[in-house]
């Protein structure tokens, strides 16, 4: 034992350390033993549930002073794929670009569509949405926060998250039939009425809701080891966010109220009363509790919407984009027509290019269509709003502990299918 | 009566008498057998030999089908429905498959949910390498099993062009309950003959890296044919070895 | 979004403050576009920027287009916001095909919106624009080493045909 002892303390601690790889500094020179930094990789493969991200961080000690994400290990081709398929073939591919929520995608290319033709959604449809979006809010955080707190070590979150997303999956089943990836939006509505139990069962979700959340407040909230690893944590100016082009729950956490169903109504949303919760100083413990609360508020929207449901048609009836109802099909000539049509070369959109804007759970979703007159988009472009918060990922984790790395990244709620697309 | 006759049948084909007198031997005790005759020291060698090398190889076959290590891997939107399996609902710890591991070199099936993106094949290729054998992969999705509706640059047609994989599960993403009936099935596979399925297809029969005999219900032509596989596998391996080295 | 009239009102004291840099405006849909030329974009980028009364600070996206076979071929897209008013602008910087040999090359407006650093290594691997003065410009979602600009119209989709029942017979030993 004494002998290993005089061993390891004869050698310099730049041997010590050194047995990992050393970077040097631009000029050429290796830094004194106490500077050095070390590149570790986090590879595309980890136990952390956020998919494949790879990070390069080079690390003095246990600090981080730098981080390169590389991205593109489920780069898909999806935007090249659409420019090969009618408008409503791309409902599909688009929708699974940013896996958790879908039908924000859906909605932001659907939107997009829409307002390329000029189209109006009659307000039934506009209502469904709005539930079915809100819905896939409460989806999409809820699974955010099981991998997140079991990124920090609350291993029984997971389980309880996941229990209630199951309820939330089971409302998409009810409607759609699918429960993800639904294809539930089309260009003139959504593609169905819901059937007769979902009203109930959508009520009862979302009474039973408040009282689950405070449920998982209550294992965090006050939790001494979630305090200390999310309280002053990952702190980012707001102007600096704002620089870097973050939207959603980061930005609010760090006191800007910037949310485009409020500033920005598309849909139904300025019909409905909801608050935009609003951080203070923009640390993990901020961003947690804005989702937390966004849950809540989204409950209260979906409740609304229900409430004042409007009957009507579900989806638009303009026959040149919206298919006719089936029972058409074996009396009237022009519906047959109208459905071959659509069906085998789809609808044309009129040349032009627009942006459609929604807010995600994760910030703002765009969608960029240029046609050209045929039935295929010439450019479907989504602006990802994972793919531009992971910018800030350099600037939260620069100066902190690699178990802050984590933290931030967990609170950062990056979805690689979105980034990568 | 016919117990024994099954074990006697289980014992002939594997290890060839290795001297007249030792054929002379079985020949004599599986007469006694069928007669009843066996008995004493002579029964009591038979039964631990035959029991041991067939029982014992049933039950490690049976422990390992029920404590699967699956690897955390999640690739894409069938990664959310696989960590919904995890989930209370669709319980897969109730199958045995509880433990998830994160490293490759613990794990022992690996499932490919999502879909596979050029860049990331070499990797996933890597990962498979550093599992320990016996191995498993189950294709989750119709992306990882063909290439799903992504016929295009950026993704592999099918992790079945780069790696070897025993059960393809189809959907968009697969229900749970879909993920899970794949999941029973390759537990089926792994109790009944895990011989059977990818190294034959593969050609790579010979390059299990644990010695094993084949056992269980082989006839002795199988064994034969697998012997003959065998060696040939190892020639042409050993072939490609001498080309690249 | 600005309407018409403001539209042109803004495309003229752009050309007052950087003469030629705007080459036409379009307004369609409730959303305007400024048709720039590529030379002038960081001086258009930054007068939108800076100038109090327009003031679009925030970069929501940046986007290649490729318009072929409409000339010019390539566009880089700026969706630029004005946080207090809610209002949007595109800025389309229409860029020639500088041929078979050569990528087209734009200025880099990372300086003036940090948003834009990963948006146009995006654009510089999926159509080969090259952004001059970008910190860090490679390939982003495409492997390092990889050949061609995916997202061009004259790239193919690629991936592998379907092989039916009763294509089995024009390919053969397709179960290799």
């Amino acid at each position: 034992m004494s002998d290993l002892g005089r061993d390891v303390a004869s050698r310099t601690d730049a041997q010590v350390i050194g047995s990992s790889p050393v970077e040097r500094t631009a000029a050429g020179q290796a830094l004194a033993p106490e500077q050095e930094l070390m590149t570790i990789n986090m590879g595309p493969h980890h136990p952390a549930t956020h998919g494949v991200l790879r990070l390069l961080v080079s690390l003095e000690g246990e600090v981080v002073r730098d981080l390169k994400p590389v991205v593109g290990y489920v780069h898909t081709g999806i935007e090249k794929n659409c420019e090969d398929k009618s408008y409503w073939k791309v409902i599909p591919f688009v929708e699974r670009m940013d896996y958790l929520s879908y039908f924000f995608n859906m909605e932001a290319f659907v939107g997009c569509v829409e307002r390329l033709l000029e189209l109006e959604i009659p307000p039934r449809a506009n209502y469904l949405r709005v539930i079915h979006l809100e819905l896939n809010r409460i989806h999409s955080h809820l699974v955010w926060l099981g991998t997140g707190a079991l990124d920090l070590g609350a291993m029984s979150m997971f389980f309880y998250c996941f229990r209630d997303r199951d309820r939330i999956l089971d409302l998409f089943e009810l409607s759609t039939g699918q429960r993800m990836h639904t294809r539930y939006f089309q260009v003139g509505g959504v593609f169905e009425d819901i059937p007769v139990g979902f009203e109930r069962q959508a009520r009862a979700f979302c009474a039973e809701m408040p009282s689950r959340i405070d449920q998982y407040e209550a294992i965090l909230n006050r939790n001494e080891i979630f305090l200390r690893r999310t309280r002053n944590v990952g702190i980012v100016p707001r102007q600096r966010l704002l620089d870097l082009g973050v939207t959603g729950p980061l930005l609010r956490a760090a006191g800007e109220p910037w949310d485009l169903r409020k500033v920005d109504p598309t849909l139904a949303y300025a019909d409905f009363d909801f608050q935009i919760p609003v951080g203070t100083v923009g640390d993990g413990h901020d961003r947690y509790r804005v989702r937390v609360r966004e849950m809540r508020e989204s409950v209260r929207i979906i409740e609304q919407a229900l409430d004042g449901l409007p009957e009507g048609p579900w989806i638009a009836d303009d026959r040149k984009v919206v298919l006719p109802p089936r029972d058409e099909l074996s009396t009237s000539m022009e519906a047959l027509i109208h459905h071959f049509k659509l069906v085998t070369e789809g609808f044309r959109v009129p040349p032009g290019e627009a942006y459609h804007a929604v807010e995600g759970p994760r910030g703002e979703l765009g969608c960029f269509v240029l046609a050209d007159g045929s039935a295929k988009p010439a450019r479907v472009h989504v602006r990802d709003p994972s793919f531009v918060n992971l910018q800030a990922l350099r600037d939260m984790c620069v100066g902190g502990y690699v178990a802050d790395l984590i933290q931030n990244l967990a609170m950062l709620d990056p979805i690689l299918g979105g980034i990568d697309r | 009566m016919e117990v024994r006759r099954e074990k006697l049948r289980a014992l002939s084909p594997l290890e060839e008498p290795r001297s007249p007198a030792e054929l002379r031997v079985r020949q004599l005790r599986a007469r006694d057998l069928l007669r009843g005759d066996l008995e004493g020291a002579d029964l009591e060698r038979h039964v631990s030999e035959s029991v041991l090398t067939t029982t014992l190889d049933r039950a490690t076959r049976w422990g390992r089908a029920n404590s699967i290590f699956p690897a955390t891997f999640g690739l894409a939107c069938c990664a959310i429905e696989m960590m919904s399996m995890v989930s209370p609902r669709y319980d897969i710890a109730r199958f045995g498959a509880e433990n998830l591991r994160a490293t490759p070199r613990q794990a022992d099936m690996l499932i490919l949910s999502g879909r596979v993106a050029i860049k990331m094949a070499p990797v996933i290729r890597r990962l498979y390498d550093q599992m320990l054998e016996p191995k498993w992969v189950v294709s989750m999705g119709a992306c990882s099993s063909s290439g799903g509706m992504f016929a295009n640059y950026a993704v592999v047609q099918g992790a079945d062009k780069f790696m070897p994989v025993d059960i393809h599960i189809p959907g968009c993403p697969p229900r749970p309950e879909a993920l899970l009936y794949g999941f029973n099935k390759l537990q089926r596979m792994i109790v009944g003959n895990p011989d059977a399925g990818w190294r034959r297809r593969y050609n790579a029969i010979g390059t299990e890296e644990w010695a094993r005999p084949v056992t269980g219900t082989a006839s002795r032509e199988e064994a034969e044919a697998y012997a003959a596989a065998r060696e040939q596998s190892v020639a042409r391996h050993a072939e490609l070895a001498g080309e690249s080295g | 979004m600005p309407d018409a009239p403001g539209l042109e009102l803004i495309a003229q004291d752009l050309n007052d403050a950087a003469a030629g840099s705007v080459l036409g405006t379009y307004h369609e849909h409730g959303q305007g576009c400024l048709i720039v030329d590529p030379e002038r974009i960081l001086a258009v980028l930054g007068w939108l920027r800076d100038t109090p009364g327009q003031e679009y600070r925030f970069l929501a996206s940046l986007h290649g287009v490729d318009y072929l076979p409409a000339q010019p071929r390539f566009g880089v897209v700026y969706e630029l916001l004005n946080m207090p008013r809610v209002e949007r602008l595109r800025v389309r910087a229409a860029l020639a095909d500088s041929g078979p040999d050569e990528l087209p090359e734009i200025d880099s407006c990372v300086p003036l919106f940090p948003a834009a650093e990963f948006q146009e290594r995006e654009v510089y691997d999926f159509f080969g624009i090259v952004f001059s003065g970008h910190p860090d410009l490679r390939r982003i979602l495409m492997p390092e080493d990889y050949v061609g600009w995916p997202q061009r119209r004259d790239f193919p989709v690629g991936g592998e045909p379907v092989i039916f029942t009763r294509d089995e017979r024009d390919v053969p030993r397709w179960f290799e």
